[in-house]
């Protein structure tokens, strides 16, 4: 009989340290899927960086190096530099990605480096418990915006669209935007997956998918809530698809279709 | 034999390079060498100055407080330049430029006109290989005898048609320090 | 064959010394006085199909050190002190995931923004670990054109040896500074022998999943890889101390100095000897391992002084005060500020210490 559904062989089989309903364990299962797909287990090397994914070393069968919070796409420049025909997936949070690691990312970007960013941008710092994240929407909680994000009067900033922003850089060739919060959106996601890691392979610039992801501990929502809050809150602002698409073969959308 | 020079000049002037090509023939005629160029945030104007050491023994440290030989490229680096003379030491002056003596009475001053040879020779730029003829002479440090061979290993190709002017400022230099002494 | 004498900056020694020594990587951001390093590696790595990056940040350099040197490749960073404190956080993360690489610091005076001139005020962040944790990194302090070439070449051999960082710790006088250089072999990269804990080229390797990680959340397991580092270090310790001795056996005052100090030091020496003062110079080679055994065993001699010559307000005189532990008189001379003491000052304060 063939087998339609199974464990990919890239993803270690434990259980994983996610809360329910997290966003990070399917987005793991998607990599991995590709990767299999690809044939590339023995030629990935994923970053684990500071943030809940930080446990990325029990979770891939393949290699990884945990770089400093933030600092994620430096080390990734400095690996795929060295390590031109292997697969490097550079994986942030919102908080490593877009406060305290903006410069790296911006420059990385810019430089064109490489490797593939998967954004996991979930609104809010996981791993310390529920703080503001430069993702966090207009109004909502967190430990350190307890009445809400207010851009106003507090001085909190706006929501940054991290897609939008570096679509401006001259390096980056590919930026897509994907969400794990249904079947359909994570079809999807998988699709933009391949898509980035296929022009990496191919030696084409910078590539980045970013996935919206529950939260459901630190939105203080169930899990089918969260769900439910992604899809009515975090898609209308961040709006899902391919946000820049200038790869040589002009492959079609993945965002589009089924 | 220790020689230790002081070298100021304005920016320019080819104080920088005076003293590198200075150290670069002392190597290759056999001597240890240091140069120390003072840096400062300004890269433009301003007084260049550079401790210069050439010796047969090991060097130990490379900044010169009292040099045998002070060279002064413009009057104003006298100021800068001539407390670092060495008690009884020896003070070349670019006599085009410098022309006030420095307050030393005990050192030995030789004024060399630098730039008015260099443009006799045809390139007022090349007054600094004036000055370094004239160090060879008073100091005996550094002969220069195959100066022609070793610049051609300082400059890159490009450069090789200047060297026959450098030669001749040099050994200019040399003559004019001859006749002050 | 005799091998070519050159002519060159400290700054441009030091890069030619690290690409001889198989420096895959650098990555390097300007700051005065350590430009020419920058430069140099630019116009010298690209061509030789190496890998540069000017970063955006001291601190991203240190992290594209972390991720080269995951992958098993000779790495390298160089700044000046204001950009070597932004590196602390990248060098404790590869200290603690025990990786081999090398960092040059051009030192210039702080605090601060401070100045661009030489100074020796990092001391103590170089040999205390200088970032969060417990941790060292050896440390080399050239004390010229020559040494600065030597050690940077040596620091490679010695960090993939150890598997620690290893800071070449020079200033502004030796980086600006000429001197004549004879330049080590080139080493054969691909002869350079594998590293099985690197990531990268599984198959080929024919291993399981490496991962290189500093993180260690389980209390215990840490305190156990920290145990086990700092046996680690104790071996350091015992094989590496390295100095150099200038007329100390018979010396009443022993000027210990590292670097542009040592060699102005040297000069004070060669003075005071010939005024008939017993004074020598003991220069430390490594500042961490620092040699504490040979300072107590020169102090066991009745009546010797120690005088810590440093352009600083005072940091190694710690050093050498542990080392002597309270057997002999330790005093400290120095200028700061980014101010050079010349030999007559130097010599002016060991008789001052001489005659006291
Ligand atoms: C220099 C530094 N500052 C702060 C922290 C603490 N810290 C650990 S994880 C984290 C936030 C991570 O949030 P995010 O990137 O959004 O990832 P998530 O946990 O949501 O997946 C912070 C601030 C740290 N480890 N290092």
């Amino acid at each position: 009989m063939e087998l339609l559904y199974g464990h990919p062989k890239s993803l270690v089989s434990i259980q994983s340290k996610y809360c329910p309903g997290c966003g990070h364990g399917v987005i793991h299962r998607l990599i991995t899927e590709v990767i299999d797909e690809m044939g590339l287990q023995e030629r990935s090397i994923i970053t684990n960086p500071v943030g809940c994914s930080i446990w990325a070393e029990y979770y891939f069968d393949f290699d990884s190096v945990q770089p400093a919070h933030g600092r994620t796409p430096a080390a990734a420049t400095g690996i795929k530099r060295n390590l031109k025909d292997h697969l490097v997936i550079c994986y942030q949070g919102d908080g490593d990605l877009a406060a305290i690691g903006t410069a790296e990312i911006i420059h990385a970007a810019n430089r064109g480096e490489k490797f593939t960013t998967i954004f996991v941008n979930n609104a809010i710092y996981g791993m310390t418990g529920g703080q503001m994240a430069p993702t966090t929407l207009v109004g909502q909680y967190a430990t350190t915006s307890p009445r809400g994000r207010d851009p106003g009067e507090a001085g909190m900033g706006y929501p940054i669209k991290v897609c939008e922003l570096l679509s401006s850089l001259g390096g980056t060739r590919y930026l897509a935007r994907g969400a794990v919060n249904n079947p359909v959106n994570i079809k999807k996601t998988k699709k933009m997956i391949r898509t980035a890691f296929e022009a990496q392979m191919r030696g084409e610039g910078f590539t980045m998918v970013e996935i919206l992801s529950q939260c459901p501990t630190n939105w203080k929502l169930s899990p089918p809530e969260s769900i439910d809050w992604l899809e009515k809150n975090m898609i209308p602002f961040y709006p899902l698809g391919e946000i820049k698409n200038t790869l040589s073969t002009a492959a079609a959308p993945a965002g589009a279709g089924n | 034999m220790t020689e230790k020079t002081f070298i100021a000049g304005f920016g320019g002037q080819g104080v920088i390079s005076l003293g590198q090509m200075w150290v670069y023939c002392a190597m290759k005629e056999g001597l240890i060498v240091s140069f120390f160029p003072f840096y400062g945030a300004e890269k433009r104007g301003g007084i260049a100055r550079a401790s210069v050491i050439v010796s047969e023994e090991e060097i130990a440290s490379p900044i010169v407080a009292k040099a045998d030989t002070v060279v002064i490229m413009s009057q104003d680096s006298v100021e800068i330049a001539e407390e670092k003379c060495a008690q009884g030491g020896t003070i070349l002056l670019n006599s085009s430029l410098v022309k006030t003596d420095p307050n030393r009475p005990d050192a030995k001053i030789l004024h060399i006109p630098c730039n008015e040879i260099a443009e006799k020779i045809g390139d007022g730029r090349i007054a600094n290989m004036v000055m370094m003829g004239a160090l060879s002479q008073t100091t005996g440090a550094v002969k220069l005898d195959h100066a022609d061979e070793i610049l051609k290993t300082f400059f890159p190709p490009s450069k090789h048609g200047l060297i026959p002017m450098n030669i001749k400022a040099i050994e200019a230099g040399k003559q004019a320090c001859l006749s002050c002494e | 064959m005799s091998k070519e004498i050159r002519l060159m900056k400290g700054n441009e020694a030091i890069g030619e010394a690290a690409i001889r020594a198989g420096c895959a990587s650098y990555f390097g951001y300007p700051i005065t006085p350590q430009n020419e390093l920058t430069a140099y590696m630019a116009a010298n790595m690209l061509p030789a199909g190496r890998i540069f990056i000017q970063a955006e940040s001291e601190v991203s350099a240190i992290n594209m050190v972390y991720g080269a040197a995951a992958t098993g490749v000779r790495a390298m960073t160089s700044s000046s002190s204001p950009g070597i404190s932004l590196k602390q956080e990248g060098i404790s993360y590869l200290c603690g995931a025990d990786l081999p690489a090398v960092v040059v610091n051009v030192a210039r005076a702080g605090p601060g923004l401070g100045g661009i001139t030489p100074a020796q005020g990092d001391y103590f962040q170089s040999t205390r670990g200088g970032g969060h944790g417990d941790y060292h990194t050896i440390v080399l302090a050239p004390k010229g054109v020559q040494e600065a070439a030597d050690l940077t070449f040596e620091a490679f051999e010695l960090s993939d040896k150890y598997k620690i960082p290893v800071l070449v710790l020079a200033d502004g006088l030796i980086g600006q500074m000429m001197e004549s250089v004879v330049l080590p072999d080139p080493v054969d990269m691909a002869a350079l022998p594998r590293k099985p804990w690197a990531v990268g080229h599984q198959a080929r390797d024919k291993r399981g999943v490496n991962h290189v990680s500093s993180m260690n959340l389980d209390p215990a397991t840490l305190e156990k890889a920290n145990l086990k580092r700092e046996a680690h270090y104790d071996m350091v310790k015992k094989e590496l101390c390295r100095y150099e001795e200038m007329q100390v056996e018979d010396a009443d005052l022993v000027i210990v100095a590292y670097g542009t100090s040592a060699r102005v030091s040297m000069s004070a020496v060669q003075a005071g000897r010939a005024k008939g003062l017993k004074i020598g110079l003991f220069r430390p080679i490594t500042l961490w391992p620092f040699p504490y055994e040979r300072i107590a065993a020169l102090a066991e001699k009745e009546g010797r002084k120690f005088l810590s010559v440093e352009m600083s307000m005072g940091q190694m005189v710690e050093d050498v005060r542990l080392a002597v532990n309270g057997r002999a008189p330790v005093a400290h001379y120095g200028r700061t500020g980014g101010m050079i003491h010349n030999e007559e000052e130097v010599l002016a304060a060991a008789e001052r210490m001489l005659n006291a």
